[in-house]
């Protein structure tokens, strides 16, 4: 029987010819990646162990970019807790150069890899062809002290993508789009597989987004073949080599496999408070914003802004509405600021931010307040998720995000 | 003549507003909200253990700092009837006086009096503290038009014959 | 006998002949800046007053920068009530996201030379460095001038501060102002008006003027002020100075509390230490001083001793005081090619909208995030202390701020240091306090 992605990178993490959905193996870890949403609490724990040692120092890569700049003396001292452990124990540290799950992308993570995230998005990682998933902070010390864990191998769904996106339809519509129509938890415990011809019309953001989203599905990973896109994408990224590329076998089993085409994909606005709350934009036209966000994980790349910027240019924002707009990285920050991305914005009245996860974790970097409104291409619309529990947050791509900024009000990407 | 008795806080030199109401709670909706913070980086019990009636008692350049109109309110609100300073930083006096709480120039009683001791003042004359007297000096007429009136709020009601 | 600058501009703005320090009058308001902390104190006060209509809502400017981006859920309230505000009293000067309210007012062409000027923020001395007057007032003030345009002050005596001579390569007119503030203590100035002279302020920026404005009130001031000349009237959009505006200097024979004179060439590099502005040392002394302490002590009210000088937890360069093309420039002549050290946060936040265009044009921010600051959005950040980089205890930060007062950026234990860009650059690119 033949095996899926999922199952191969899993057997090659336990060391074993075959693994099949089902089964529980012990795996070793290849990066164990933490942000200060909850690395201070794993440190705790971890001080309480009786023999507290780390298996091996290289496998941990810790991200301060939550609260970015630090918001309270609260934060400040649970960030100082992990800077402090990172530099005594040489753990690679970064701190305001990005959001974690970009970050990895462009640094760390290669094809083949098993990783862990203390953070839901680390699913993220399948663009790349390796399997990321989220964990909490027990999980993550295991792996922290131990170098391993154990995983149940998922069983996959696979999303066989062909056909080409119009313009101004991004792969954020597609993967909302797929889950409006699974639902949120209608990939629970399972891979997403995304495969078909469709695949060489998606860049690497469009992949990442796409698997950075599946968790709001429930999917405990993504996954995605390695290609020239991927191959190009690691040599200009640092020249890194895949660990392993795997395809999956034509006898792998699936779950189930949808056919999405992607030149049928219409652009679609997730209501609150749910993200399968799924409408056509058209649907929700004329909905008045108080904030438009442009950034976070899912949606903060150089093509995200360039997007954006096409669409602003020549335009401004709104009166008395906010547009924050905020590049996942620093990389992605200078080179938006080398194509003149950032004054394009900045002249429209846009607010340009530091990398960080901003409103899109609602902490402290542009919440909104009571009653108001937010259009986002975060990945998140819960109750309350961008700042006052009585607000509203709508989701969608970086085109309609922008024109929304523009009118005031959400409209169609195509309005300017 | 007005006169009353309370029991002494004492402060140093150099309070300022950030000491007396730190930025973070100034967006509080109410003074009432914002009054237990009062202090908290220098003293953060204070603001609890004040009852009505207290008198400040603090050393030079007493409100040092900004503009923020919620320093001498927070005072006021935990019900300090006067603050006696060697000096005023310039907004804080003018906000002080608008607002209505008793500000008091003295040079010296700070380097006398003790904290928990009891101070009588009689406004316009002298501060009475174990058996001495501190003179007190008389405000410039136009500040006590607006102290007359109730403060700048009602000065201004009269101005525009709503009271 | 002569008028100072001061009585010179409120003479000129009551329609009197002269004016004397100590008299008490009632001038004709030109401008008022409110900020979007106070703005709901304002309209609340200004209601209950019983005003139906503000004096000159074209006088009027509202400028959204404490609050910007909003960091805590009541922080969009006081938008929207600035917003009906405006909308119900016709005011149009409104700015949301372009930068610090007193970087704004001069930017923006609110605040000529010879004007009369009120904020609601103690920092609105700033515009002294055109030759205006203006100082902060309380909310209360604020709400009784949107209704009469006018409002009482006592004419203040002056200090004029004379400088002459060529500051020494890195020095700035930060350097200056914090020495000044040393020398006067937090309350030298108090009620005062200060006056700058001589040739080393007429060879400044209006930049550097602006920075030195700024910080006046930070020993009391009521305002500190510079006479204008070509630079000014070409910062200002003016064509040229008019013939008042050639008067505006402080006669020789007028009567001046205290004259300080300076020789520029005795300016060192200084920076004010925790937790007060007047606590202003030579950062060769805190080097010193340090160097003598337990190395991996942590000392109260200086920070962790390491490698015999303080080790530097986090930098900021931005605010009122700061935060202009020229000092980001200053910096990233510093860090230009280098890498801030590890594990050291750089936050850099320009203070208008305008500064971040020119210095995104001309480079400054593509060396400065290359170097590893997070550039963040105009704005207060850190300065007042809500966000932007707010730090713990026992944590050191150099800053180019205006305020060290405890508590200011955290915790009462938090150790920051006033100082000038270069100083912070030096210091953000070794990750300790260091001179050169």
């Amino acid at each position: 029987m033949g095996m899926t992605i999922a199952e191969k990178i899993i057997a090659r993490a336990a060391g074993l010819e075959a693994v099949h959905a089902g089964e529980i193996h012990t795996v070793a870890l290849d990066y164990l990646m933490s942000n200060d949403g909850t690395t201070h609490l794993t440190i705790d724990m971890f001080n309480k162990l009786k023999h507290p040692r780390i298996a091996d120092k290289d496998k941990l890569v810790w991200i301060v970019d939550h609260n970015v700049p630090c918001d309270s003396p609260k934060t400040a001292a649970s960030q100082k807790k992990m800077r402090d452990f990172a530099r005594e124990n040489g753990i690679t540290f970064y701190e305001g150069a990005g959001v974690c799950h970009q970050i990895m992308c462009e640094k760390h993570v290669v094809p083949g890899q098993l990783i862990f995230g203390a953070d839901s998005h680390t699913c993220a990682y399948g663009a790349l062809g390796a399997f990321g998933t989220g964990v909490g902070c027990t999980d993550y010390l295991y792996g922290m002290v131990t170098g391993g864990s154990w995983v149940m191998v998922p069983e996959t769904l696979r999303f066989n993508l062909t056909g080409k996106l119009a313009d101004r339809v991004t792969a954020r519509d597609v993967i909302l789009t797929i889950i409006g129509m699974i639902g949120a938890n209608g990939a629970n415990y399972h891979a997403m597989e995304f495969v078909g011809d469709g695949m060489k019309n998606l860049t690497m953001s469009d992949r990442i987004s796409i698997c950075n989203l599946c968790v709001e599905a429930g999917a405990k990973t993504a996954l995605m073949e390695v290609d020239d896109i991927t191959l190009n994408y690691l040599a200009a990224h640092g020249g890194r080599k895949p660990a392993a590329c795997f395809k999956s076998d034509d006898d792998a089993v699936f779950e189930k496999t949808y056919d999405i085409d992607l030149s049928s994909i219409v652009p679609v606005v997730a209501k609150p408070h749910f993200v399968d709350n799924l409408a056509p934009v058209d649907d929700v036209k004329g909905v008045k914003i108080n904030e438009a966000f442009l950034g976070s994980c899912n949606n903060g790349r150089i093509e995200d802004l360039r997007l954006g910027a096409s669409i602003i240019k020549g335009h401004k924002v709104a009166d008395k509405v906010r547009f924050l707009v905020v590049p996942a990285s620093q990389e992605v920050y200078r080179q938006a600021l080398h194509e003149g991305l950032l004054d394009i914005f900045m002249e429209a009245g846009a607010m340009v931010m530091n990398p960080n996860c901003s409103v899109c974790w609602g902490s402290c970097q542009g919440v909104i307040g009571e009653g108001e409104v937010l259009i986002s291409t975060g990945t998140r619309n819960f109750k309350g998720r961008a700042g006052d529990k009585n607000s509203f947050v709508y989701l969608g791509s970086a085109a309609t995000v922008t024109a929304s900024a523009i009118a005031g009000e959400i409209v169609s990407p195509y309005t300017y | 003549m007005e006169q009353f008795t309370g029991k002494v806080w004492l402060l140093g030199d150099d309070i300022d507003t950030d000491i007396i109401i730190p930025t973070e709670y100034l967006a509080l909706k109410t003074v009432q909200d914002m009054a237990p913070y009062g202090f908290s980086p220098l003293r953060p019990d204070l603001a609890s253990q004040i009852k009505p009636g207290d008198i400040i008692v603090a050393g030079k350049n007493f409100g040092c700092g900004s503009s923020r109109e919620q320093a001498p309110e927070v005072i006021k609100a935990l019900g300090v009837r006067a603050v006696i300073a060697r000096s005023y930083a310039r907004i804080f006096f003018r906000n002080a006086i608008n607002n209505g709480l008793l500000l008091i120039e003295n040079d010296t009683l700070c380097d006398d009096v003790k904290e928990g001791d009891e101070i009588t003042v009689r406004v316009g004359d002298c501060i009475e503290y174990a058996g001495r007297t501190y003179p007190i000096s008389a405000l410039p007429s136009n500040l006590l038009d607006i102290l007359e009136a109730g403060g700048l709020v009602k000065a201004m009601q009269k101005l525009n014959g709503i009271i | 006998m002569g008028s100072t600058l001061i009585e010179k501009i409120f003479a000129h703005n009551i329609g009197a002949d002269s004016v004397k320090a100590g008299d008490i009058i009632t001038v004709n308001v030109d401008r008022v800046m409110i900020h979007d902390i106070f703005i709901p104190f304002v309209k609340d006060k200004f209601e209950e007053m019983g005003f139906q209509k503000i004096w000159d809502p074209d006088r009027t400017v509202l400028i959204y920068d404490h609050l910007v981006p909003a960091s805590q859920l009541d922080d969009p309230r006081h938008h929207h009530i600035g917003d009906e505000f405006c909308d119900k009293y016709g005011v149009r000067n409104v700015h949301r996201s372009d930068g610090i309210c007193h970087q704004l007012m001069t930017e923006a062409g609110y605040v000529k030379p010879g004007d009369v000027a009120f904020g609601t923020d103690s920092h609105t001395v700033t515009y002294g460095c055109v030759g205006a007057f203006s100082t902060g007032i309380g909310y209360t003030e604020m709400a009784s001038i949107l209704g009469t345009g006018k409002l009482w002050v006592r004419v203040p005596e002056t200090i004029r501060v004379n400088i002459k001579g060529t500051l020494p390569e890195g020095v700035t007119s930060k350097d200056v102002i914090l020495t000044i503030i040393g020398d006067l203590r937090a309350d030298g100035a108090t009620y005062k008006s200060l006056e700058f002279t001589g040739s080393t302020v007429d060879a400044m920026s209006v930049a550097s003027r602006m920075t030195m404005s700024n910080m006046t009130v930070e020993c009391g001031a009521k305002c500190g002020l510079f006479s204008p000349d070509e630079k000014t009237a070409q910062y200002c959009g003016l064509t040229e100075l008019d013939d008042f505006l050639k008067t505006l200097h402080g006669d020789d024979d007028a009567v001046y509390a205290r004259v300080l004179n300076y020789r520029a060439e005795d300016f060192v590099p200084v920076m004010a230490c925790p937790s007060q502005v007047d606590k202003i040392k030579p950062v060769s002394q805190v080097i010193a001083e340090a160097s003598a302490m337990e190395e991996g002590s942590i000392v109260p009210s200086v920070g962790l001793i390491e490698d015999g000088t303080v080790r530097v937890d986090q930098v900021f360069i931005g605010s009122c005081t700061n935060g202009r093309l020229e000092d980001l420039e200053a910096a990233a002549a510093v860090l230009r090619g280098r890498q801030i050290a590890p594990f050291v946060k750089l936050i850099v936040t320009p203070a208008s909208r305008k500064i971040y265009r020119e210095a995104l044009a001309n480079g400054t921010l593509d060396i400065l995030a290359g170097a590893g600051a997070m550039i963040t959005t105009p704005g207060c950040g850190l300065c007042c202390g809500r966000t932007g980089g707010i730090l713990t205890d026992n944590e050191v930060v150099v800053a180019t701020n205006n305020r060290n007062f405890l508590g200011r950026m955290g915790t009462s234990k938090v150790n920051i240091y006033l100082a000038s860009p270069v100083t912070a650059a030096r210091c953000a690119l070794a990750g300790k306090i260091v001179e050169g």
